[in-house]
């Protein structure tokens, strides 16, 4: 790093070979099954998937969750069994034993390939078993991990009613955030929450999150006088929101690029792109940015982010001036990597997966502008990372953290560098004000072991240098 | 199609990469889309490997599948090559690269003009083999590539090592407590005044491969990798080897008896009659423990048993053999063995059950309630609903299988780490009776944790009172036998006389 460069400088993109490590995207299934309870998940693929899922998933594979996979055997890849009889035997099992409201197909890697035309097989299978059937291709030739969300919420969003239901003379809450917010309230005392929003068109949400992130998010708008009329995905398939004409959507993680696009596409809703809300700098952008789309003046957001900051201060000593290094596998590198560089780190480098400029639009110029504004490099933003080549340079550069998959934390620790593994910011609670102390506790747990440990000298635990 | 939420064995490409990774500088390269590269996580994760997982993806992706890989698997292999310098790159097939049917051997041969290094192609088919087999697949095609390659170059050692010697093989990464298995055969050896010629794969070099045949005989501890290596060095140099897993005292003494008969075949003049004693009386605890009173208390309880061949095989043996416990039904989930299995266990249980279907065993479970389970993983989730204990036997397993301690299935110190393991899993003997005889020391309320089916029947209060004082290890099944009494009997409600009646009816 050249120091007498402190022109602010724009940020560079790169490309590499893609050989990197990531889950695959069906694990989308272990999240989403949960999220959505009247699902089941049905992954259409071989062993490979199997046995992924299965020790991806650890304990929670013998909860008898709501999804299975449909193994292909190599009757059905020469297509000596007929794939319609067979999804339809399985499918009917499912709907005896498990009566879901909806049965989601992933498709796979071999799907693809043997060309399985899921997408014309669901609708008439739908049609003969009376169970909506959603499609979406969830496989590792396209995709990588989160991605796999997208593309079931891309599915789902098709099938979000697009009409509000005729209002009746007891106006029924349609969608679960709202009749959650008014739990155990009168009716009267609804009708008068309704006088606390602010007129503006309706605004639906997209993006899976845990049900208290759903609600501390939704509360978070309503203090803006701000209105969720539902999300995408709600807690059950048969209350997916309404999405009319003109509607507005804004998306909460940045893996949904497709969805954004369905939305916008075949939807006609308008997005609203912001930077995501992670962190307390990304969650103030973010409520800023939808109110200034419907022109509403936000209250209190200066002291709000303030006071959390001030919380987050015995978090900031710890890893003020380091370095972090985003090796890249699940797609929320750049919010993260913008929340920590204004926590005080720097960051050479943001491996990931894919990179949408549209979609991630907002976010991109909020870390470029919170490089500028900390004082430090813009990083390298590449695409497609080759982790033998990433090595070499975290290696080359000193780096004080590194966030990487599970596959190279262990020999990482082993040679002295600090890890974080990835994954664990997709299962915990990221989002919102409230949940920036559960960022940096995750991202200071290593240093805050390996200062425990420090004084032991046992930091190299390799025998040679090994070559990697 | 088959529905399916469990497996207990891995895709072919798991097999294989178990075997490449276990060896020293062998690098696989996996033809496979991005994600399949799962097997590095669980190195990393459940081995707790300090170094990288010598494993990459040569990525499937839409262009491959438009164009095919045309370079790409070979500027994969020949890049590693720069990079690694490993010893032997051996290219993986996966399910994706199955079905896309490209030359892969091809590619294999152009790469290996421009590589200082062994290019191979493993030769597994994933529809075909499962992970088990395909590591026995592996691990002879490895060996056979550099038995070949000496021999073509001529420096195929000739004759045998002085000293009676022995190969171990099938040691493997992610076996299930192989390491320990390793350390505890290896002083067996010692013990035997065996040297140790070779232990592959686990920590081998390919060069070495050559040395073979150097030893007098080669030890295969585990049924399922391994014995394909065996048969081929048998087939070309006429080594004999030795097949009886050394799990639990009488199989141990087996085995070395066969060790005993194998080398003084070949003029070594060994009794090891003395040393077999000495061990089995004096230094493993487990056959003092078979006569000893806490075994007494076990004697009859029922239990069940699933795994791979191997351990479920020798486990079943020793709990029906060594210490006099009923082995309601044994199982194996590797089918392609099954003939096998049932020949080894048949006099030793009273049913042989050969299926991949968790959910048949997890019934069968149910079915017999036994006292103790001994199982995989999966067994021991279907324990913890049913409020049955189980042991853990066999993969697939847990970063907890993994223990850092020395815990070794064979040998003598393996006879001792078993008895613990099976002592353990019943409820202690004294304990058992005291609870008995005073009520138990919880009145948690019962949950209902049938697997087949559901309470439907309601239980009076009088009646729900008494189900309470019922140890709690032992609830589950009067409450199940209670209401099965009731149900053939048409009563809708359980009160204390259906109770009463139901124990002396089926000793609930």
């Amino acid at each position: 790093m050249t120091l007498a460069n402190t022109e602010p400088q724009a940020l560079t993109y790169e490309c590499e070979t893609g050989n990197y490590h990531t889950f695959c995207p069906i694990s989308c299934v272990a999240w989403l099954y949960q999220k959505i309870e009247d699902s089941f998940f049905l992954v259409i693929g071989t062993k490979t998937c199997g046995y992924f899922l299965q020790n991806a998933m650890g304990v929670m594979i013998f909860a008898e969750p709501r999804y299975a996979m449909a193994e292909l055997e190599e009757g059905d890849i020469s297509a000596q069994l007929n794939d319609y009889e067979e999804l339809k035997r399985l499918c009917l099992q499912i709907k005896r034993d498990r009566n879901p409201s909806v049965i989601v197909w992933i498709g796979t890697c071999t799907t693809e390939i043997i060309k399985m035309d899921l997408e014309g097989l669901a609708p008439k299978l739908e049609a003969e078993i009376g169970i909506p059937i959603v499609t979406a291709r969830a496989n590792g030739l396209d995709y990588a991990f989160t991605q796999g969300e997208d593309t079931v919420l891309a599915a789902m969003a098709a099938r979000c009613p697009d009409q509000a239901p005729v209002v009746e003379t007891e106006k029924k809450e349609r969608n679960a955030i709202a009749s959650l917010l008014n739990f155990g309230k009168k009716k009267e005392d609804v009708t008068a929450d309704e006088a606390e929003y602010v007129k503006h068109p309706p605004l639906v949400l997209f993006g899976s999150l845990p049900d208290p992130v759903v609600t501390n998010l939704t509360l978070e708008l309503k203090k803006q006088g701000i209105k969720v009329s539902g999300w995408l995905p709600s807690k059950r398939y048969t209350e997916l929101p309404v999405l009319e004409e003109g509607y507005y959507v804004s998306g909460v993680n940045p893996f949904l690029s497709r969805t954004a696009t369905t939305l916008m596409r075949r939807r006609k809703c308008k997005l609203i792109g912001a930077p995501f809300p992670i962190g307390p700098d990304g969650t103030r952008a973010w409520i800023e940015k939808i109110c200034s789309v419907f022109g509403i003046e936000p209250q209190g957001l200066d002291e709000r982010e303030a006071q959390i900051w001030a919380n987050l201060e015995d978090y900031l000593q710890l890893i003020r001036g380091k370095s972090v290094f985003f090796m890249g596998d699940n797609l929320l590198e750049i919010s993260l990597a913008r929340f920590l560089i204004r926590c005080g780190m720097t960051c050479p480098e943001i491996g990931i997966p894919y990179m949408d400029k549209r979609y991630q639009a907002a976010e991109l110029a909020l870390l470029e502008k919170t490089c500028h504004e900390m004082g430090v490099p813009t990083p390298k933003i590449i695409e497609k990372p080759d982790n033998y080549n990433q090595i070499q340079r975290i290696k080359q550069q000193n780096i004080d953290l590194v966030i990487t998959g599970m596959a190279h934390a262990n020999p990482l620790e082993a040679r002295g560098i600090n890890t974080k593994w990835s994954v664990e910011f997709t299962f915990a609670q990221i989002h919102g004000f409230t949940n920036a102390r559960d960022i940096l506790e995750l991202v200071t747990r290593p240093l805050r072991r390996n200062n425990n440990l420090k004084d032991l000298g046992w930091d190299k635990l390799v025998r040679e240098e090994a070559k990697i | 199609m088959k529905l399916a939420y469990w497996m207990y064995a891995g895709p072919a490409h798991i097999g294989t990469l178990r075997v490449s990774s276990s060896f020293k500088n062998v690098h696989a390269i996996m033809h496979a889309p991005i994600g399949d590269d799962y097997f590095n996580v669980m190195r990393s994760m459940l081995e707790r490997d300090r170094n990288f997982t010598p494993v990459t993806i040569s990525s499937v992706d839409r262009n491959v599948l438009a164009r095919g890989s045309q370079e790409k698997v070979v500027d994969n292999i020949t890049r590693k090559d720069a990079e690694e310098h490993p010893d032997l790159i051996v290219l993986t097939p996966t399910c994706t690269s199955s079905i896309l049917q490209e030359d892969l051997e091809n590619f294999v041969e152009r790469a290996s003009i421009e590589t200082k290094s062994d290019v191979m192609l493993a030769d597994v088919n994933h529809y075909r083999v499962n992970e088990l087999q395909a590591a026995d697949i592996t691990l002879r095609q490895i060996v056979q590539l550099y038995i070949e390659k000496a021999r073509k170059k001529g420096d195929l050692p000739e004759g045998k090592t002085e000293k009676p010697s022995v190969n171990i093989l099938g040691i493997s990464s992610l076996g299930f407590h192989n390491h320990h298995d390793c350390t505890e055969l290896k002083r067996l050896m010692v013990d035997l005044g065996i040297q140790v010629n070779e232990v592959i794969p686990e920590g081998a070099s390919v060069h070495n491969l050559k040395n073979l045949p150097k030893a007098w005989f080669n030890l295969v501890p585990y049924r399922e990798i391994g014995p394909m290596a065996a048969r081929y060095l048998e087939q070309e140099f006429g080594m004999p080897y030795v097949d009886i897993t050394p799990m639990g005292v009488v199989e141990t003494a087996r085995c070395i008896r066969k060790i005993q008969e194998i080398i003084n075949a070949q003029g070594a003049d060994v009794d090891y009659t003395d040393y077999i004693n000495e061990q089995t009386l004096h230094v493993s605890q487990a056959a003092w423990f078979s006569r000893s009173i806490d075994c007494q208390n076990l004697t009859g309880k029922k239990a069940v048993v699933f795994g791979d061949s191997t351990h479920a095989a020798a486990i079943t043996k020793i709990l029906s053999r060594e210490m006099g416990i009923h082995v309601v039904w044994a199982g194996t989930y590797c089918k392609y063995d099954a003939e096998w299995f049932k020949e080894q266990v048949g006099e030793y249980c009273d049913e042989v059950i050969v299926t991949e279907d968790h959910g048949q065993i997890g019934d069968a479970i149910a079915r017999v309630e036994p006292s103790a389970i001994f199982g995989t993983q999966m067994e021991r989730h279907v324990g913890k609903r049913l409020n049955i204990p189980c042991g853990v036997i066999a993969a697939p397993i847990h970063v907890q299988n993994f223990p850092i301690g020395y815990k070794p299935f064979c040998g003598y110190e393996g006879t001792n780490q078993i008895t613990d393991l099976i002592y353990n899993s019943f409820t202690l003997g004294m304990e058992d009776h005291l609870l008995e005889i005073f009520g138990g020391h919880d009145t948690k309320e019962v949950i209902t944790k049938g697997i087949s089916a559901g309470s439907d029947l309601g239980w009076n209060k009088e009646a729900q009172a008494e189900l309470n004082k019922v140890p709690g290890f032992v609830r589950g099944k009067v409450k199940r036998n209670t209401e099965k009494f009731a149900r053939d009997r048409g009563f809708n409600v359980i009160t204390l006389e259906v109770m009463y009646a139901a124990k002396e009816a089926v000793g609930a």
